[in-house]
């Protein structure tokens, strides 16, 4: 059926849970009544990755970009841009710089520095129409790889791309791969890890929900490759719609004869399930995850033997991240070469961020290894909101670290952002401004991984405990000298001691916290006082008698009944009753009230 | 089960489909005049038929686009043809029987159809 136009509504988690279905439901129902539903194609798509302007609505052919859109704006839309060719101007997406016109899709900020490979059809295609998906050369490099090429053939083109794995670990996918082929077996496994836990990272929950037959070519390829004939993708329970549109998409392949015996009349046999995780942080390791698969705890264990000799079942099992397998397809179609010419000279192709926190552009961008931090915060991410000054970034998640100013030039890539005591990880990006407190910071990633250490090694389940105490003690103004030196040596010894990367990489956010802000450590301990002003047990009220007019409004408000004074004179907050709960400060009408 | 040849009809077939989601800048524009004063003296159909025609031929390179009111009432359905490089075409008063000529001459074989241009109505 050809269509004059199509209308892209994203059906990411983030839009959905802005109310985009209500949306489309709209957009069905205004086109029929109107009698242009044959006319006008509405798509629901995945993510597009700018979801701080969600819900996200692109009209085709002229390729314009509303954003924040409400279902009741839908009706506006369908009158004047549909029906009469008026583009509504007041839902069009604006830059955030002062220059603030309209941009279609490829011509904002946030796109045009972009490099979308992994992320190529999210936001394009319908990922619940494997014809769509075929369309866009879908199955293409599994064509290829059937008819053409040998499986040491397959190998050799992923390691001549230089891929690595983008999961956290950044080992090589080819020679992953390679080891997996090895060993002499009957029975072999191809996995893929989709069980994203590090707060703030959603890339591989984008890339299923927007593009997942990606995620299934790549591993048929993988299947082909090390000679296995059974996947399991591994995903957490708490993304729904990526489990749905997963479940969607084998049924369809499975339909084409895609996946299952004989596949596209080869003779090939391969076939992928789903298993869900429950959401515990540790399955992301890979032998937890493996031991989860097979129903068992999901309890890492010691390496060697290395998954690829002996994993799933105890058979050789391949296991990838959904990042990595998004980049295979288009590797095998283009080239080793055309993928090995981007990035810097140890990691190549691109990599999806998933920004958040201070940042005006909240949501994903793929951008080439070696780009800097700078254009990514300030040029794709559209700044820091509200004129604050740039503190640090925190890459990695809660393996990771924080990358503070004077490396915002350092060109990203995995060896880069090791040497400056942070990580890849998975793509997660949170950016930090001056209201930030590092102590605070740290005791934040801290608390989720004493809440997800597993509890089987003694370094990870005692050891990040007493860390996290220590941090509370220094932000409670409990602080003593030496702390900071007892920290540091506790950190290590977990690192060098504990059993799988959760706890080998656990005191990280600490450590680069005290290696580039010891300072708001030690005002902490020495001076009790909190820079940022944060660290509640550690700031004081006080009211500006030049500026307090006595008007007792503070002293009303104040839930403790630590505010005393006569009307008309100036107030005074007895410390020792505070409990800082800052009510006063917002009550007070003449900015009299500070907290430092 | 599909073999590789269904596969690439499937491409083929779905890509003609899809491709007005694709951006091209150098592509050929056709863009009909979709206001008021154009739907209501039959620009639905001759936009209709554009697409139709542009699909039957398989022209992956011409995006027909809408656009509001170009001005000239009395004269349309107006439709501008735009080839990368020349001047924009404007045609007035299109009837969808017209739409193959249109095709087939000036946005295949690049010579406008005179007699359907605007300078024959001023």
């Amino acid at each position: 059926m050809i269509y004059r136009s199509h209308v892209l509504v994203c059906a990411g988690t983030g839009c959905t849970s802005s109310n985009s279905l209500r949306i489309i439901e709209n957009f069905h129902k205004k086109l029929e009544e109107t009698g242009y539903d044959k006319e006008v194609q509405v798509i629901r798509t995945g993510c597009f990755g700018l979801c701080a302007a969600g819900p996200i609505v692109v009209v085709y052919p002229e390729g314009v970009y509303y954003s924040h859109v409400k279902p009741e704006d839908v009706e506006e839309i369908v009158n004047e841009h549909i029906i009469k060719g008026r583009p509504v101007q007041r839902l069009i997406y604006k830059e955030h710089d002062e220059s603030g016109v309209n941009t279609t899709l490829n011509d904002s900020d946030f796109y045009k520095k972009q490099h979308r490979i992994a992320l190529r059809n999210c936001g394009m295609i319908d990922p619940e129409n494997i014809d769509e998906y075929i369309a866009f050369d879908g199955y293409k490099a599994l064509g290829k790889v059937l008819t053409e090429m040998t499986r040491d053939e397959v190998i050799d083109t992923v390691i001549r791309s230089g891929l690595r794995g983008r999961g956290g670990g950044g080992f090589p996918t080819g020679l992953k791969w390679k080891f997996a082929k090895a060993p002499e077996s009957d029975v072999k496994y191809v996995c893929c890890n989709a069980d994203e836990g590090d707060p703030g990272a959603f890339m591989d929950r984008s890339v299923l929900e927007g593009d997942p037959h990606s995620v299934l070519e790549a591993m048929t390829i993988a299947g082909y490759a090390i000679g296995a004939q059974q996947g399991y993708i591994y995903v957490r329970a708490e993304y729904p719609i990526a489990v749905k549109r997963l479940r969607v998409a084998i049924g369809q392949a499975r339909e084409y004869g895609l996946l299952g015996d004989n596949i596209m009349d080869t003779g090939f046999k391969f076939d992928i399930d789903l298993r869900l995780g429950s959401g515990a942080f540790v399955c992301g390791e890979e032998t937890a995850l493996l031991a989860s698969i097979e129903g068992g705890r999901g309890e890492p264990r010691p390496r060697p033997p290395f998954p690829a000799v002996k994993g799933l079942f105890g058979k050789p099992t391949l296991l990838n991240n959904v990042e990595t397998y998004a980049n295979i397809c288009q590797i095998i179609l283009n080239g080793p070469e055309w993928f090995a010419s981007m990035g810097t000279e140890k990691s190549k192709g691109t990599k999806v961020f998933a920004l958040g926190g201070k940042i005006n552009n909240t949501g994903l961008v793929e951008i080439p290894m070696g780009t800097t931090l700078r254009e990514v915060i300030y040029e794709i991410g559209g700044g820091i909101p509200n004129g604050k000054k740039f503190k640090a970034a925190q890459t990695g998640g809660p393996s990771g670290g924080c990358i503070p100013a004077q490396h915002l030039d350092v060109p990203i890539d995995y060896d880069n952002l090791i040497s400056i005591g942070s990580m890849m990880g998975s793509g997660g990006m949170i950016v930090m401004d001056e209201d930030n407190c590092m102590v605070n910071i740290a005791k934040f990633f801290l608390e989720f991984t004493v809440d997800e250490s597993c509890g089987k090694c003694p370094p990870c389940r005692i050891g990040t405990r007493r860390m996290l105490e220590m941090l509370e003690k220094i932000t409670s103004g409990k602080g003593e000298p030496g702390d900071i030196e007892k920290l540091e040596k506790l950190a290590y010894n977990i690192k060098a001691a504990a059993l799988c990367g959760l706890g080998q990489t656990a005191p990280n956010p600490v450590l680069s916290t005290i290696r580039y802000f010891r300072d708001e450590y030690e005002a902490h301990i020495y001076e009790k006082r909190c820079p940022a002003g944060v660290c509640k047990a550690l700031l004081q009220y006080t009211i500006d008698p030049e500026k307090c007019r006595g008007c007792s409004l503070c002293a009303r408000k104040c839930p403790a009944g630590a505010i005393s004074g006569e009307i008309k004179k100036p107030f005074v907050i007895d410390p020792a009753k505070c409990i800082k709960c800052g009510a006063c400060m917002e009550a007070c009408k003449f900015g009299a009230i500070s907290k430092k | 089960m599909k073999t590789l040849k269904e596969l690439e009809a499937i491409r083929q077939k779905t890509l003609n489909e899809l491709n007005l989601r694709k951006n091209r800048e150098d592509g050929i524009r056709v863009v009909v005049g979709l206001a008021t004063c154009g739907i209501a003296a039959g620009a639905r159909p001759v936009m209709a038929a554009f697409v139709d025609e542009v699909n039957k031929r398989q022209l992956t390179n011409v995006t027909v686009s809408q656009t509001g009111c170009i001005g000239l009432c009395r004269l349309e359905p107006i439709v501008e043809v735009y080839l990368p490089g020349q001047e924009k075409v404007t045609y007035c008063k299109v009837t969808p029987d017209q739409v193959g000529r249109i095709v087939s001459e000036h946005i295949v074989n690049g010579n406008p159809v005179m007699e359907y241009t605007i300078g024959n109505f001023e």
